[in-house]
């Protein structure tokens, strides 16, 4: 019942939980019947799974090792950066190839539609950008 | 955390202290240990490339308060924890002809594009929802629920938690 005990269960229930969560995320992928709904399974169960693989690997190397490790940080920054941007452009890909913005999608509740079909207005006060940073 | 008031020097020779620090900070997280030259490398670095792209960020974003974005990190981070396991849930344990998913549209407060981008983000690393496009003028987010037997309620969620808060952040 010491230090390295603890620090070992710690490190085995968070690869352990990691393991789950992108085992459930992949399951997902084959279980959800259309693109849409297909969308949720990578970008949050595996983002958990992927997170809790990382935070044992800081927890091992910082116990056993006895040295902090900070290229984990990098990992999920990186993928928190990028998870949403694929998902992003997965479902414009999808509107513009299998929705009809009319009869599927709800209204703007604006002048103008959705940017996947419309134009932006011609004279912008502030031109929209988003995405365009990371 | 802005430019000190006085201009000249700091103007021109730390455009952008955030920035600046977020450089030097990667860096040593790169190298993965703590040394006085790895720090130096990271300023110098820090310190040149904003120099070098402040051209290109004529209209750069400016926080109100670090202390409020970081409220924000914390209260994003616990909401994917709880995002995943829902999701988890939902996909485990119900039939998948009995989720109730559909697409909302959200209207938005928020003007700044940077603030818009970290609320796409936000939306589709958290609860059930996937941003998936914009209005063609910038002032609306069309979201799909993974299961939403509210429409209405999610939408209220998403600005209520978020939009309120990233605009006391960037506007």
């Amino acid at each position: 019942m010491d230090k390295i005990f603890f620090a070992e269960l710690l490190v085995s229930v968070l690869i352990v939980a990691g393991g789950i969560f992108s085992l459930v995320g992949s399951f997902g992928l084959i279980k959800l019947k259309d693109l849409m709904t297909r969308l949720h399974a990578p970008t949050k169960a595996t983002t958990l799974g992927v997170g809790s693989t990382l935070l044992a690997s800081m927890v091992y190397f910082l116990v056993f090792e006895s040295k902090i490790s900070m290229h984990e940080i990098l990992i999920l920054l990186f993928l928190f950066l990028t998870a949403p941007i694929t998902a992003h452009f997965v479902a414009k890909a999808y509107l513009l190839r299998h929705t009809d913005p009319q009869k599927d999608l709800p209204q703007t509740q604006r002048p103008h539609g959705w940017s996947t079909f419309d134009a932006p207005p011609a004279s912008p006060t502030k031109p929209p950008s988003p995405k365009a940073d990371g | 955390m802005a430019s000190p008031a006085k201009p000249g020097f700091f103007k021109r020779y730390l455009p952008h202290p955030l920035l600046t620090l977020t450089l030097t900070v990667v860096w040593m997280l790169l190298l993965n240990s703590l040394s006085w030259g790895g720090l130096v490398v990271g300023l110098v670095l820090g310190i040149l490339i904003p120099i070098l792209s402040s051209h290109f960020w004529p209209d750069r974003p400016r926080l109100k308060s670090l202390h409020k974005f970081i409220s924000y990190a914390l209260v994003v981070m616990w909401d994917i924890v709880v995002a995943n396991i829902q999701v988890a849930y939902l996909i485990l344990f119900r039939r998948a002809d009995k989720l109730r998913s559909c697409w909302i549209s959200v209207p938005l407060d928020l003007k700044s594009p940077e603030a818009i981008t970290l609320l796409a983000g936000t939306v589709t690393m958290t609860p059930g929802t996937v941003s998936s496009d914009l209005s063609a003028d910038g002032r609306a987010l069309l979201v799909h629920c993974l299961d939403a037997p509210d429409p209405a309620a999610a939408v209220a969620h998403i600005k209520t938690r978020y939009e309120a808060r990233l605009k006391e952040i960037f506007e």
